[in-house]
């Protein structure tokens, strides 16, 4: 292949694909609805339960022991919201989150290709970049959202905590109070912790869009200074990451369960985000080659997104691994109800341990081989299995911890998913129709032409 | 004329010209003893058709074996041999046996794998390997064709066709 058969190619956004979307948001709308309709009439509706009842009830008189000190101050302050509300924050919420991860770790991977110079993907690189898009969409979900379900979702917004004369004074959660609210009152706006929220998105939208300025300009000059402008912007925006993400993380997902707390906890988000943001990227790949697109993609670069695919699924399991072994090693109650929570409650358990298996044991057996990742076929089965489970992640991280025995995985749950997956997917693939589909002068092009491995 | 014996020797400085050189020497029905580079050459394992190695299925093997020998061992020792009561956990619980499964797992991959690599590849100690010639080990690539092998063609005729391949020097080589 020489530099003549290049051609450059633009992603047409079909009537079709934009219907087959369309369609998915209606089936998740109407899930959504229905699901809502079953929570007010009953709870949780049956999906979750009935499975492993038996092996668990003995455990739960124990987690009911262990989180009674939470229940009990909930207890006095909480009947304003009723369940299928609190459920269905919840679930916004969770996945949020999930997406917001999508969307930041698109332009972390274009970062990442970027300081370390990797020709191989020059080819697919606007994919990631594409998914990038959803961050502006992102950030104002996740402040309306929080906003309007904080003390809902989030013990330590309530200002009962901080008061020391009061009953309910919870002298942990008072100690991490600076955290959340400096340089204000425990209790009151939590100015930090908003400013941390709005810093973030803000500066990965900044780094986005300086990062894509580049990507364009050089498609019409063609002068390579813009890639070594995107090295140094992605270097720097690395070291913001680095930090951000796992503060994020903090933030987000483990202030829920505010008594307890993992140094693990950042690595074990980006980690989760990460190999579910590179399977979506792995999967759209899979869909533009087989709608004809891409042809300066060819089984060499699919093996490199499949390997990347592969080793990071392991990653994430050591992750998962080193922070479980190590709170079931120590058996200390304030770290082990975080899992008994998870691991032995009614409606979380089979979860639990569908992630171990769609996130570890399936994707280590399934793409063990050169060939599975070099296929279209096989990665078809494992990315969206490795997209699902990782929902099935953070499910796991965010809902036991605000829904206690309450929690479900019904129709409310998935229609959320729906919505927010066709709103991912449409984001994407307009900005992806809206630029050429690769870069025909990023300087690296012709290296992963003959990229062969 | 014994087998693996006698030799037709051509000699390569580059590693494009080699490539092409193999895929011309091997569409004329020659068959390639052995082709020696003092560094690796991409593609070379295609143009010579090698069959893909089978090494992954014993890594694997080996592994599966590490896997379960490091379960037995444990539970083992901990569950039946001498139990100990270990911060309350049960004598034979799984999470604190990962660890050295995962250990033993890589290790026997890895033992396994370099074993078998060399059993296949004949490499045992006191086996002196045949050298075709010393440069192989310095600047230049060697392809190597047993006229034994392609008795069909003359000895003359695979040095003319070595050298219409590209070969800078044709020569040959006799074992004892």
């Amino acid at each position: 292949m020489g530099h003549s058969t290049i051609v450059e190619e633009k992603f047409i956004f079909t009537p079709e694909a934009k219907r087959k979307i369309i369609i998915l948001l209606g089936v998740g709308i109407f899930l959504f609805i229905v699901g809502l309709w079953l929570a007010t009439k009953g709870g949780h509706d049956d999906h979750a339960e009935g499975h492993s009842h038996a092996a668990t009830q003995q455990l739960v008189a124990s987690i009911d022991e262990a989180v009674a000190h939470e229940d009990h101050t909930e207890g006095e302050h909480h009947h304003g919201t009723a369940t299928w509300l609190k459920r269905m924050y919840t679930t916004l919420w969770m996945n949020n989150i999930y997406f917001v991860g999508l969307g930041i770790i698109g332009l972390f991977f274009v970062a990442i290709q970027y300081a370390a110079q990797a020709g191989w993907s020059a080819g697919v690189k606007r994919i990631p970049l594409a998914m990038g898009h959803w961050l502006p969409v992102a950030f104002g979900l996740t402040v309306v959202l929080w906003f309007i379900s904080n003390h809902d979702i989030f013990h330590w917004t309530h200002s009962y905590l901080y008061d020391k004369s009061g009953s309910s004074y919870d002298e942990i959660i008072d100690g991490k109070a600076p955290y959340f609210y400096w340089p204000g009152e425990p209790g009151g706006f939590p100015i930090f912790y908003i400013a941390r929220m709005v810093i973030f998105f803000g500066m990965w939208y900044w780094f986005f869009t300086m990062i894509k300025k580049n990507m364009m300009a050089e498609d019409i000059e063609g002068d390579s200074k813009y890639w070594f402008k995107n090295r140094s912007i992605s270097a720097w925006f690395l070291v913001f990451f680095a930090v951000s993400s796992s503060v994020a993380a903090w933030d987000w997902v483990m202030s829920i369960d505010t008594h307890w707390f993992s140094t693990m906890f950042g690595w074990y988000v980006f980690a989760s985000w990460w190999v579910t943001a590179l399977a979506m990227i792995t999967l759209i790949v899979v869909y533009l080659k087989e709608a004809g697109y891409l042809k300066v993609v060819n089984a060499n670069h699919l093996h490199d997104l499949g390997k990347f695919v592969f080793a990071f699924s392991i990653f994430w399991t050591y992750i998962w691994f080193s922070q479980f072994l190590l709170i079931y090693y120590a058996n200390i109650p304030e770290e082990t109800v975080y899992f008994i929570e998870r691991m032995s409650t009614s409606p979380y358990s089979w979860i639990f341990f569908t992630n171990l298996i769609m996130n570890f044991v399936l994707p280590f057996l399934l793409l063990m081989t050169r060939d599975a990742k070099r296929h279209l076929s096989m990665l078809k089965v494992v990315c969206p299995i490795i997209i699902v489970g990782h929902w099935f992640d953070f499910y796991n991280m965010v809902t036991p911890g605000v829904m206690q025995n309450d929690g479900g995985l019904g129709l409310l749950e998935i229609g959320t998913a729906f919505i927010f997956l066709a709103a991912f997917l449409w984001i994407t693939l307009s900005s992806l129709s809206k630029m050429p589909l690769f870069g025909k002068n990023h300087p690296l092009l012709e290296e992963s032409l003959h990229h062969h491995i | 004329m014994d087998a693996d014996k006698n030799f037709v020797v051509g000699i390569f400085n580059d590693e494009d010209v080699l490539l092409d050189g193999i895929r011309k020497v091997r569409s004329s029905g020659v068959k390639i003893q052995e082709v020696y580079s003092p560094f690796p050459v991409h593609g070379i394992d295609d143009a010579l058709g090698y069959k893909k190695s089978r090494l992954p299925i014993a890594a694997f093997i080996f592994g599966m074996t590490g896997t379960s020998l490091a379960l037995l061992m444990q539970i083992w020792m901990l569950g039946f041999d001498w139990p100990m009561i270990i911060g309350g956990k049960n004598f034979a619980s799984l999470p604190p046996f990962i660890p050295v499964t995962f250990e033993l797992t890589v290790l026997l991959s890895a033992l396994g794998m370099v074993g078998t690599f060399m059993i296949v590849s004949d490499m045992k100690p006191y086996k002196w390997p045949r050298q075709y010639d010393i440069r192989s080990t310095e600047d230049m690539h060697v392809m190597a064709i047993d006229l034994a092998v392609n008795a069909g063609k003359s000895k003359d005729e695979l040095k003319r066709l070595l050298n219409e391949s590209g070969a800078v020097e044709v020569n040959e080589k006799s074992f004892e």
